[in-house]
């Protein structure tokens, strides 16, 4: 199955990219996802935070057909 | 209530008079708290000229809808204000503005007090600064408390 991966701040220009389609297994954790993303991309990134069409979730929340993940670091507004 | 996301610099409290104005609850509230965040000219030892601020569009909106909603329910609150800048953001504007209305002076402080902190922990914005030294992403927020 397919989702859709975002990256904002910091953690976009790591890497390198905004958006990306990714093809995934059914049931994938939206951990699983992430580790798979920095081994791939062969980088380290503390503190990351998930979020899955747009509302925060933990790391084990299963992915969907067609979800929107996000991952980005600590936010700094305000 | 009114959540907004501004990419153009506005004057916190002109805004808030603006707002006040659309409502009708005069006669109803009798306190109004608020905070404005503004942009200074230095970071820790750094010299700050500007800086850009970054959002995530649709999340970060729904989270201040969630973070509002939730006040309101929770102080009773007449109404709730929140606007945020994004984008490139010089010394001495307004970044963010934060106004709860209520009946008392109680519900209307500590709602505000509280709103602010969790846009500041949970709202999906970052901050690059520019400085003396090259840009930098903010990596984290000064305790609020």
């Amino acid at each position: 199955m397919q989702v859709s991966v975002k990256y904002f701040a910091s953690l976009r220009e790591v890497i390198g990219e905004a958006n990306s389609v990714v093809d995934i297994e059914e049931g994938t954790s939206v951990n699983s996802l992430w580790q798979s993303i920095i081994k791939r991309k062969n980088i380290e990134f503390d503190n990351v935070m998930m979020a899955v069409n747009m509302e925060y979730v933990k790391s084990g929340h299963q992915l969907k057909t067609g979800d929107e993940v996000a991952f980005f670091p600590p936010v700094t507004g305000g | 209530m009114l959540i907004e996301i501004r990419k153009k610099p506005f004057n916190a409290y002109a805004e808030m008079q603006y707002y006040l104005d659309s409502l009708d609850i005069v006669g109803k509230y009798g306190a109004t708290a608020n905070f404005v965040g503004s942009m200074r000219d230095f970071n820790e030892d750094n010299k700050v000229t500007h800086m850009t601020l970054e959002h995530y569009p649709g999340m970060t909106e729904k989270h201040l809808e969630t973070i509002a909603k939730d006040s309101i329910e929770k102080w009773k609150l007449l109404d709730v204000l929140i606007l945020h800048r994004v984008g490139k953001v010089k010394v001495g504007e307004d970044i963010v503005l934060v106004a709860t209305w209520s009946a008392h002076r109680k519900e209307a402080f500590e709602s505000c007090r509280a709103i602010m902190e969790q846009l500041k922990s949970g709202a999906p914005f970052w901050k690059k600064e520019e400085t003396s030294s090259g840009a930098t992403w903010v990596e984290k927020n000064t305790p609020g408390y």
